[in-house]
Order: C-alpha cells, then structure tokens, then sequence
C-alpha cells in the first residue's frame, strides 16, 4: 500500500467516527451525558477545534442544547446510550415538529446483549414512533459517511435525524479515509418564525402536517438512498439486514444475495419488493426486534426472521450461518472455570459504605454505577436497580406502601452524577409529599462507571476548565431536607453511627458519603501505605473475604499444609494482600478480630 | 498475490493493558496494507471482570467479531482465561498464554478454587501453546504495566508482519516517554519465545 494512503487512513471506533464525520460536517455544539457505549463521541469531539462539546446534566437536556443550537443556525449533535433516548424522549418528539435550521443528530448507541446496560431494548423503534429518519452504519468507514449525511439530510428535510449504532459499531475499529471539513450552508443567527419554534397546538397542528409530507419525501429518497442496495449473488437465498448483522451475513454466506439497509427508518418499500421477487428465499437477519421483519410482512412478503434468528442478544456469523441453514461446525467444549464477574476496586470507597451499610439490614433500593456492583456477592448489598435516579422514587414508593413497617428500613443509594442526571426530582418529591427516606448520595467525585467524566458536582467541564461546583449539600437543604450531613466512608466508626441515626430519625434526610474515587489520578497522586497480613495471626475465619476486595486473596490449606505452617489442622486456609492492588483504604482491620490486618512496613 | 488472513483473539483481565496490545496489533496491520476489524467491550466488563478483543486482519474483513472455533491465535494476559476462552481456538491454532493468575472474586474470597493443572488442561485440547512468563519479564524492566507489550512481542512469532512492524505501530500509539520501555517489552517478550522448538 502507498504512503499517501497511510496519511489518509486512520483506525477509527465507530465513536472516533462519528466525532470525525461530525468535525468534518462543521458541528459547531454537541452535548452528551456520558453512557457506554456511547461515551467516546464527546470525549473525541472536544479534541477538535471549532466545536463547543459540552457534558450535559442529562440526555433530555443535552437534546435540548444541541436543539437550540440548531435554532440558531449551528449544526448540532446530541449523543447517548439507548436508554437515555428515554430520558430524553420527550424533546425528541417535538423536535420533529418543530425541525432544525442547522443540521440536527441525535446519536443512539444500543447495546444489545446488555453488557453495560440495565436492558437491551432496541431504539429504531423510536425512529417509527417519534417519525425521525434514522440511518444505521454498519461499519466505521460508513459511520463516518453517515454521520455527515446526517448533518446533510436534517437541514435538505428539516428534520431531525437519528444516527443508530451498536456496541459492535461504536466499539468496533476499522479503516477509515479521512476527508475534508465541507460546512453547513445555512447562516448563523436565530430568526423568529413562532409557527416553527412555538409549539402551542395551534402552531403545531399544522406542523404535523410537515411530518407527515415529510416522511412521504423521506420514504422517496429512501428508495435512491445508495446506503439501501441490493448485492446480487446466488438467487436461492436473499437476505435483508442493517447495521453490524450486515457484515455477519456476508461472513456467513459470502454468495447470498444481500438487501442491505443503511436506512433504518423510513424503509425502502419498492427496493424490498424488488429484492423479494429475485429471490426465491426470503430471509430477514436483523438484532434485537423484528422491525423490518414486520414490515416486509405487512407489505403481504412472505419472509422468515425471527422464527430463525434470536430476538435475545447480539448476533455473530456462526448463529446467523445456525439460523438460516442449520450448519454448525463442531466446537471445542469451552471450559469450566471460575468467573470473573466486574467488581469494585481496591479502596473504592462504594465498599466501605456498603460494609456499614450491611449492619443496618435494612432495604436498599439502588441506582445506575459503579456502586450497582455492591448487589453481586459477597457484599449483595442492593436490593432494587431500575434507571437513573430510580432510587429515591422506589424508596418513597416502598414507605408509602409499607406505612409505620418501612419506617427506618429504606434506604435510597445513588451516585453524585446519577443524582444530578435524575435523583434530584426524586428528593424534592420526598419532601412534597412527606416521606422520611435516608438518601445516600456517593460522591466519589466524578461519573466512574463510564470511565471518569466530570459533572456540575466536579466543578470541571468535559475541556477541564474550573467552574462553579454544584454544592450537592446546600442543594439538598434548599430543597427542604433539614438533615444533610457528609462523612467519609472509609471512616466505619463514624458512617454506621450517621446511618444508625438518620435512619431513626422520623424526617428526610441526606447522607453525602464523600471519597473520591480510586480511578481519579489525583487520588493515584497520593501515597498511601498499603497493608499486610501477619500471617501468624490470621485464624482463616475469612471475615475479609466477605468485604469482595480484590487485594485480599484467600490461599487454602489442606489440614496437612495447615500443620506445617503452625495451624490448627482444622484451619482451611489463610488470606493475604496483594501489594500491588492494595489502595490501602484502612477497610479490611475494621473487620478483622484477630488484628492480622496491618499497615506494611513499606 | 492475496493477503493471508488471520483472527486474533486476546483474552484477559481488566486492567491489564489488553486494549492497547490490539491497537498497536491493528495499527500495525492496517500500516502492512491489510483491511482490519477490531472489536472490545467498555464500560461495566472493565472493573476486573474479563476483557476481550477481537482482532482480524485479511484483505477484506466483514464480522468484527471471531466466532468460535475460527481464531487462530489466542492470546492470554491471564493463566485461567486462556482455558475460559479455548473454544474460541480453531482446531490448529496457537494459544500464547501468560503464567500469571489473577485470582478472580469467587477465588479470592474463598468460594472457588483456582484452577489446577492449567497448561496440561490447554495441551489436552491444543498442542500447539506456548506459555510465556510475561510478568517477571515486565517486573525485570521496572513496568510491571508492560505485561502487554510482553505478550504481544511473544505471539508475534505466530504474525505474518515483520518485528519491525510492531515497533513502528508501537511508536505511534504510544507517548514519546514510554515508547522505549515498550519497545523493550515487546522485544523481551519476542524473545521469550522460539517457535521452532514450539511443542507440537
């Protein structure tokens, strides 16, 4: 390959895609709330020059930046996992009413098969009910073209415009040609057209009237879309699929003949006719929801799909080859090893306040984080998990059920960032309507789960720029909960006695449990002294084997073994810390009666 | 004359570096002139849980991801997720895999076992593996952060690119600052391994 080709190509994630397409677009805003897998898109956006990329509390208000920039002339990107298209649904919908001036794109990134989610639900669905066109790349090459198609399609039909990925498109990598910045041709500055912006019912009557001729015009460019093509092979089997399904059924059946759909929404209806009636088996391999499959058969197409193919989780070429021909080759047995599940760090201070936690035996309705890890054992400290700010909700709804029996038996857990995402509605409605709920707010400084993104409680933006800092303990008291106190989890003397007390106490109350988190490298910065364990003291009772550290590891003796180092044979093992995890948080010698637990002589 | 065409399946913990070793692998391979897919899994899987990367190369690749059975070199960072992940191994596949045990959860608090007799186990279902003690090789350049570099120099010998085609990837995914100790970690690990005497 030549040199020049070198320059001009780079291994991009879909994410590093999309935020190059949406550079070369010319965006100009583009706000997010981080959310796997979607959260790269800003983090690469704001490397760029020329855009404001900004972290925005929640998804709902991050459409509604990105659409106000686009009121103003700007091109404007909104991005999110699929589920925060539900927190931000409700200006969607009416953006479609209203449309853009400069080019809108909102980014749904799905993650079927669930492997950083609370559910798997498919978002093209959003597409049909919000009548959004949507576009679904089915590599990182095409998500770069996409995306400024995207830009290109709003502001051409005054639209919003969906981008769709998946985890394997937005974490996946491949080449991508790099091109020039080609901007948008409309003008910067806000115009007033209140029959276009003000979306009384008066005004926005006669807006539906757009949508509906607009999607007859989307439905007819949809039909010359080069992105919708047919790839003709072998006329036995005809497949249609989208997105990353795409590129298992050219693995799987390399001569089929292929529909491929770089449209999500409207579909190609000719084309698929079309497509239907060269083939003389009919076949729809598409993730998740059988939205396509649907269609064709409600366009009178007999067609197989999800009778075939499973609705449940991602798909790979060897369950799409399963499906459609029942060929398997034979397969090692996988092996049965221990698993190894995700688990709080060392030190993470999410531990210490759930180890207090535990003795209060109460119920603990939970929230979106790092901290949901606590639920798995040992710790299983959780007992509910919804949505973002779920937990405050749950817990009021657990009292007012329960009445005087739920009295200092809930408890509410949610993260800094989580409570300002959607907790903070919650607590207000704690106060309205009298409830005496113990909320903990874990405030580790920072949004962890996601890889440690700055929030209006770090006082930092996504440029890393020092602003004001959300004060999450007077926010809490003009609220109106009169009881907010902060401790420091790592100290478990003083955290159980704030919970013993708070949980008592017949009134709201906020816990701010504050360390940062172990990730931040200004605590990596700082050196704290790790621990050991005397090895002759330790009686193998493996009391710090319930806190789920991952430093402490337990060694197990056979009662010979036992013997021999100076043990009762009776003794199953002995446990000790791995120095190079140990965070040295002080957690493990709070539970430790036989004293075994000690600062290392460095 | 056509591109060979190869699946890499890398394995390991989080935390261990795995995510940069497939990016210096696919730098390097899109630099040969080959078509690349990668694909990895953020968020949740990374706090300690098991990690994987997909890796494939070839003239022209589809799937970003392997499916089992089809890799052709498999890529331990961690003793036990090597036999985790052995089904993913095509029938005459190589599997390199570190020594190191990173004991998982159910381990360290006393529930499960680690598992005994790894590499015989491996060997049972593969001749062909090679194991590679990548930790005291990192311990011995002070970078006890460059197991990675460590693994990827080792399963370079079972690559069709030339070493210098690492260490030029390497160079550009990495900061200047820790390209040398990198670069030496590959080199180790590369030497850690003679594919001639592999076992077979």
């Amino acid at each position: 390959m030549s040199v020049h080709v070198q320059e001009t190509v780079r291994l991009l994630s879909g994410n590093e895609a999309i935020a190059r397409g949406a550079f070369e677009a010319g965006v100009r805003v583009a706000a997010a709330y981080p959310g796997t897998p979607s959260t790269e898109i800003l983090e690469y956006l704001v490397e760029y020059e020329g855009v404001h990329a900004e972290w925005a509390p929640n998804e709902k208000v991050a459409v509604e930046v990105a659409l106000g920039a686009s009121m103003a002339g700007a091109r404007a990107l909104a991005a999110m996992k699929h589920v925060g298209v539900n927190v931000a649904a409700d200006p969607i919908f009416t953006a479609a009413y209203t449309g853009v001036r400069g080019g809108l794109v909102i980014v749904t990134a799905d993650d079927p098969e669930m492997h950083s989610s609370q559910n798997e639900q498919d978002n093209r669905h959003y597409a049909q009910a919000a009548k959004i066109p949507m576009l679904e790349p089915a590599d990182s090459a095409e998500t770069k073209i996409y995306t400024k198609l995207a830009f290109e399609l709003s502001e051409r039909f005054d639209t919003p415009v969906f981008l769709r990925t998946t985890t394997r498109i937005s974490h996946a990598t491949g080449p991508v040609p790099l091109g020039e910045v080609e901007p948008s041709a409309v003008p910067l500055g806000f115009v007033e057209e209140p029959a276009k912006w003000v979306m009384l019912p008066v005004n926005a009557r006669k807006r539906h009237v757009v949508v509906e001729n607009r999607m007859r015009a989307l439905r007819d460019f949809a039909e010359s879309f080069d992105g919708n093509r047919i790839e003709w092979g072998d006329r036995s089997l005809g497949i249609i699929t989208a997105g990353v399904a795409y590129q298992y059924v050219r693995e799987a059946f390399p001569h089929a003949s292929v529909l491929k759909l770089g449209m999500a929404h409207p579909l190609p209806e000719r084309l698929i006719r079309e497509f239907a009636a060269g083939v003389t088996r009919l076949v729809v391999v598409e993730e998740l929801d059988p939205i396509i499959e649907t269609h064709v058969k409600a366009m009178g197409i007999r067609v197989e799909g999800k009778d075939r193919v499973p609705a449940l989780g991602e798909l790979n070429p060897r369950i799409v080859r399963q499906a459609i021909s029942g060929d398997a080759a034979p397969l090692r047995e996988p092996a049965a090893v221990p698993s190894r599940p995700p688990n709080l760090c060392a030190g993470c201070p999410h531990r210490s306040l759930f180890v207090a936690l535990n003795k209060c035996r109460v119920t603990v309705t939970g929230d979106i984080g790092c901290y949901t890890l606590s639920a798995l054992p040992p710790l299983k400290s959780m007992d509910t998990c919804v949505c973002m700010g779920a937990s405050i909700g749950n817990a009021l709804g657990i009292e007012k059920a329960l009445g005087a029996a739920a009295r200092g038996k809930v408890v509410a857990v949610i993260g800094d960032s989580t409570f300002v995402h959607s907790g903070i509605t919650g607590l207000i409605n704690v106060v309205y309507n009298g409830g005496c709920s113990t909320v903990i707010i874990l405030d580790n400084g920072t949004t962890a789960m996601t890889g440690a993104q700055d929030h209006p409680g770090t006082g930092k933006t996504l440029q890393g720029e020092r602003v004001h800092r959300l004060d999450l303990a007077a926010l809490c008291r003009a609220i109106g909960v009169e009881h907010v106190y902060t401790v420091n989890p790592h100290d478990q003397v003083e955290t159980e006695a704030v919970l013993r007390r708070e949980l008592d106490r017949d009134a709201p109350s906020v816990i701010i449990a504050r360390a940062a988190c172990v990730l931040l490298p200004e605590h990596r910065a700082e050196k704290r002294p790790g621990y050991e364990v005397i090895a002759e003291l330790c009686n193998g009772c493996n009391a710090c084997g319930k806190l789920g550290c991952p430093a402490i590891e337990w060694l197990p003796l056979t009662p010979e073994e036992a013997v021999a180092v100076g043990k009762k044979p009776t003794q199953k093992g002995i446990v000790r810390i791995n120095r190079l995890m140990c965070d040295g948080c002080d957690l493990c010698p709070s539970v430790c009666k036989m004293r075994a637990m000690v600062e290392a002589a460095s | 004359m056509s591109l060979p065409c190869g699946n890499i399946f890398l394995a390991g913990v989080g935390g261990q570096g795995i995510l940069l070793a497939s990016e210096v692998l696919g730098e390097a391979f899109l630099r040969g002139g080959y078509d690349v897919k990668k694909s990895e899994v953020h968020g949740m899987a990374q706090r300690g849980g098991a990690v994987t990367t997909h890796l494939r190369f070839g003239p022209k690749v589809f799937s970003p991801l392997i499916e089992p059975g089809a890799a052709d070199l498999l890529i331990a960072f961690e003793k036990m997720e090597a036999l985790r992940f052995i089904h993913y191994l095509a029938l005459d596949g190589v599997a390199v895999v570190n020594t190191q045990e990173i004991p998982p959860a159910p381990v360290s608090s006393g529930q499960e076992r680690y598992p005994e007799r790894i590499e015989e186990r491996l060997r049972d279902t593969t001749p062909r593996v090679q194991m590679v003690d990548a930790l005291t090789a990192a311990m011995a350049l002070h970078e006890v952060r460059a197991v990675n570099m460590v693994m990827t120099g080792a399963a370079s010998h079972f690559l069709p690119l030339p070493e210098g085609a690492y260490l030029e990837a390497l160079k550009s995914r990495l900061p200047a600052r820790v390209v040398e100790v990198n670069a030496q970690a590959f080199r180790a690990g590369r030497a850690l391994v003679h594919p001639a005497g592999e076992r077979g």
